[in-house]
């Protein structure tokens, strides 16, 4: 009996997390508390408009005050503008953007670094930075990207229109779709910029190591933007070294450069060591946000709840400059239909710059804004055709073996119509209102979600393995620990394997000079990619060390498996060997003992752009939300008071830690649609705190009941799926389609907050 | 000036500016890199800590205010050999995950428990309100508590 018949001895069940000890403890040394003797402290001045041309920087008199040693601007930047990379990727075109480290020529939001300062103290920084001239030429800008497509619109780059880029999809003939309708629906869906709103803001050390190595420390989610720091200083790329300690929260909010770039100009140019620490407010004005959308939704369906044809129009806000903007419009332009089966399909979505702040990844990347659409028309749809929303839903549910609207088949477990069967009945009766003043009413909401990155990019992960003398587990892996569980993870897979417990395994990650590569902390890959390359290195280590076994026991391989740090003979338990003494037996004959595996994500070609056909992603998390909400009518407040979710999670690698992913993703989610939203004025973000800007608090909330299938029908180790974003993604449409339920009127509209609430009450 | 505090049990004498916040002095003077620094206006809770036994954002407090106060940080409720029943209670219940706010999270509780050793649900949320947290959705952070009040009324 081994860890291949899923009987497993750590693996699917509920552990205390690896790393919780040292956390609890108050031990870990996140990248802010990092100190260095001598260290200089670092600060940015920040642009006081939206759009404007920078005609001259003067920092003489920043320079003179004493303690200062160093005031940078574009001109001080050896390479100050060069082209985004995320990780290590297959070269495809069509997804560049500007990376520019400091303000040059223009101004494209408020916010935006102009110059940075490092003195001996942060005080002597702040007197420096007030003392920096700048001179202006305010411009007028354009915030709105409706107005920034029009002719004549103001340009917010160099470029000769503020179009980023857009995608389609066509499947069947769209106008013989539509013409089959008994039903056709149309609205339009608005979603709002928000913010990750982690509570570590972006922070960092860097020093010059003895060898002549800028080794930066930062809280990152993706350590391989050493290389683009070295093409930003001119350096080769490995005189450059990232370290990503325990990271504070990212959401996708640390996968761009923040403060890397800055920390390594001042050591470049002053060769001394320092640090830097945004303040909420700048963390919240100028790291990327999630896009803001709008999202005009045409649906035909047959009387009998068949849906024949969906016309879908996305406009999608990118802010100032390009980052993963073309990345997640097409996330976006692939999920468009949902998980759902239509007849005919015909999606366009373009993203184009304005003078907001610029938007990149947040936890769903694309998929959260296009499913409060899809999942408000289900229902809207539902309402149309007088039929239950879930039984709307079920008749059109993609199953596995159908195909997307971009003909990609999907291979793997599909789970979504019981996962939405469940959350419907875990919701159970509505409960019933006892004042005239507050209703009640219940929503679903479903969702497809990838986890891995985009076919053709070509992922990969490393990791490495190795059991030492004594019987403990090394692993060295590049993963950046973002929180989710990404090291502990690795050694629940590499106890599992190797026969020891989860306290026997020490994982050291993200550390670009002493860690396998491992790729990016994001798009819900690290258990799918490092999981499996750690499997995969584990897995060599058990075959030698079993092989060993079985010729030094004399008993045929398939009678061995390693458990409780033995080896175990299954048919004469009294032959156990402690796996010390086979690992000594195994270094004695020069028994390789350690591994370095890479998983290699299947590889597409490029989709192609003129039809829209082509694989995007590899697999898919498919998982179903429930709320039930009371609704004062009074006040337009929406109290949630229950919230129940469901997800195929394929095979929970730690069913503690699976369902924290889903009880925080489900709150993550509740506080776009209740809450959440950066408000402008002309560019200018005007709740740039926690006062204002308000995420879910412990008594906004429910307990959230948790339901997991595991169908093993993921592609991760084990036959796991992600569940990082994919967790979060259908919470605002179900909260919201519980709302119009309340109230018998619809919202099309995020955050669904009391005044919305109200004013739609009374329409 | 300088000020004299109680600092998880030792005595310390820190140099502070009269317009430093204690946070401030606790990180940079104390080195008590545990207290965590989420947005310096009292909103977040990441920096609480327990001063004369009462939980404070640490960022609100001038230093010199300070002065002879006992203070407690999450290091003070207990260490790898001696851990708290609420250390005990977060990490068993699954209750951390990226752990930035957990140091506030735990202190915060412990001053509900302190108060309130027994408290519902409803009333841990309503005491832990001030401690945001964006990972966990607190269901978590909550049973932690509940199974720490538990074990300490046994």
């Amino acid at each position: 009996m081994s860890f291949k018949d899923k009987n497993f001895r750590i693996v699917g069940k509920p552990m205390p997390r690896h790393d919780a000890w040292e956390k609890v403890l108050g031990n870990v040394s996140y990248a802010g508390d990092h100190e260095i003797p001598g260290m200089l402290h670092v600060k940015v001045l920040r642009s006081e408009y939206a759009a404007a041309r920078l005609i001259a920087i003067d920092t003489s008199a920043a320079l003179a005050v004493k303690g200062v040693e160093t005031v940078l601007t574009a001109e001080d930047v050896p390479n100050n503008e060069t082209v985004t990379k995320f990780g290590q990727t297959h070269t495809v075109g069509g997804f560049e953007g500007l990376y520019r480290v400091l303000a040059e020529k223009k101004v494209r939001f408020f916010g935006e670094a102009v110059a940075i300062v490092a003195a001996k103290s942060p005080e002597i920084c702040d007197e420096a930075l007030k003392l920096i001239r700048v001179e202006y030429e305010p411009l007028e800008g354009v915030f709105d990207p409706a107005e920034a497509l029009k002719p004549g619109a103001y340009l917010v780059g160099e470029d000769d229109s503020n179009l980023i880029c857009q995608y389609k999809v066509r499947k069947g003939d769209i106008g013989a779709g539509f013409a089959k309708a008994d039903v056709i629906v149309e609205n339009t869906y608005r979603v709002p910029q928000v913010d990750h709103a982690y509570l570590e803001t972006e922070c960092g050390s860097a020093w010059l190591a003895e060898d002549g190595v800028l080794t930066i420390r930062a809280s990152t989610q993706v350590i391989e933007h050493f290389r683009g720091i070295a093409e930003v200083l001119g350096l080769p790329q490995n005189k450059v070294r990232v370290i990503a300690p325990m990271v504070g929260g990212g959401f996708g909010g640390k996968e761009d450069i923040t403060v890397e770039t800055f920390l390594a100009l001042v050591v470049f140019k002053t060769s001394k060591p320092c640090t830097m620490t945004w303040t909420r407010e700048e963390s919240l004005l100028s790291h990327g946000k999630r896009h803001a959308y709008t999202m005009k939704y045409k649906t035909g369906a047959s009387s009998d709840g068949k849906l024949v044809a969906l016309e879908v129009d996305i406009l999608s806000d990118a802010g100032a400059y390009v980052y993963l903007s073309p990345w997640i419009l097409l996330y976006s332009t692939v999920k468009a239909t949902g998980p759902y089966n239509i007849e005919t399909v015909k999606v366009d979505a373009r993203t184009v710059l304005t003078n907001n702040i610029f938007a990149s990844a947040n936890r769903g990347f694309g998929g959260v804004q296009v499913c409060f659409a899809y999942e408000r028309q289900m229902d809207e749809v539902a309402k149309a055709l007088g039929m239950d929303p879930l039984e709307l839903r079920r008749k059109n549910f993609l199953h596995q073996g159908d195909a997307l609207a971009t003909g990609r088949v999907l291979e793997h477990a599909v789970e979504t119509e019981q996962t939405a069967i469940n959350v419907r009945k875990m919701l159970g009766e509505k409960t019933v209102s006892d004042k005239a003043n507050i209703l009640i009413g219940q929503g679903i909401a479903s969702s497809m979600m990838s986890y891995g990155r985009m076919t053709f990019l070509h992922d990969t992960s490393r990791s490495y393995v190795s059991i030492e003398l004594d019987g403990s587990v090394t692993i060295r892996c590049g993963v950046q620990d973002i929180g989710c569980g990404q090291k502990s993870s690795l050694a629940s897979i590499a106890a599992e394997v190797l026969g020891v417990e989860l306290t026997d395994v020490t994982v050291y990650f993200g550390d670009t000079a002493l860690t396998p590569l491992a790729g990016t902390t994001t798009a819900t890959r690290q258990l799918y990619m490092s999981g499996n390359a750690t499997l995969k290195a584990a897995q060599y280590i058990r075959d030698n060390l079993l092989n060993k076994g079985a010729e030094v026991l004399k008993v045929a391989v398939e009678d061995l498996d390693l458990a409780d740090n033995k080896l175990v003979v299954d048919s004469d338990p009294s032959l156990a060997m402690p796996l010390a003494e086979l690992v000594k037996i195994c270094a004695s004959d020069g028994v390789e003992l350690f591994n370095l595996a890479q998983f290699n994500a299947p590889a597409r070609e490029f989709m192609d752009f003129t039809t829209g056909q082509g694989q995007v992603f590899a697999d898919f998390t498919f998982g179903s939300h429930g709320i039930e909400v009371a609704v004062d009518t009074d006040t337009g407040k929406a109290e949630v008071l229950k919230y129940v979710s469901s997800y195929d999670v394929g095979q929970a690698l730690n069913t503690l830690s699976a369902e924290g992913q889903i009880e925080g993703g489900a709150i993550y989610g509740l506080g776009y649609g209740m809450t959440e939203e950066i408000l402008y004025e002309k560019g200018r973000a005007l709740n740039a705190n926690l006062a204002t800007y308000l995420i879910p608090t412990a008594m906004d909330v429910p307990d959230i009941e948790v339901d997991m299938i595991e169908s093993h029908g993921g592609i991760g180790p084990f036959g796991a799926k992600g569940l990082g974003e994919p967790s979060s993604v259908p919470s605002a449409p179900a909260f919201v389609n519980a709302v119009c339920n309340a109230i018998g009127k619809s919202l099309s509209e995020l955050p669904a907050t009391p005044e919305r609430i109200l004013r739609a009450l009374k329409n | 000036m300088n000020i004299e505090i109680k600092f998880n049990g030792q005595t310390k004498s820190l140099t502070v500016k009269t317009t430093q916040s204690l946070l401030s002095a606790l990180r940079e003077d104390a080195k008590a890199k545990e207290v965590k620094d989420g947005c310096s206006e009292g909103d977040c809770g990441a920096c609480t800590i327990l001063m004369d036994g009462k939980a404070v954002n640490s960022c609100l407090v001038l230093a010199p205010a300070a002065d002879g106060c006992e203070i407690v940080t999450v290091k003070g409720l207990g260490d790898a050999s001696n851990p708290s029943t609420l250390q005990r209670g977060f990490v068993t219940s699954g209750a951390i995950q990226c752990g930035f706010c957990t140091a506030g999270m735990v202190v915060s509780a412990k001053a509900l428990l302190d108060t309130n050793p027994n408290p519902s649900r409803a009333e841990i949320r309503e005491g832990l309100a001030g401690n945001l947290c964006r990972c966990t959705g607190y269901q978590k952070i909550i049973d932690a508590v509940e199974c720490a009040a538990q074990k300490n009324n046994s």
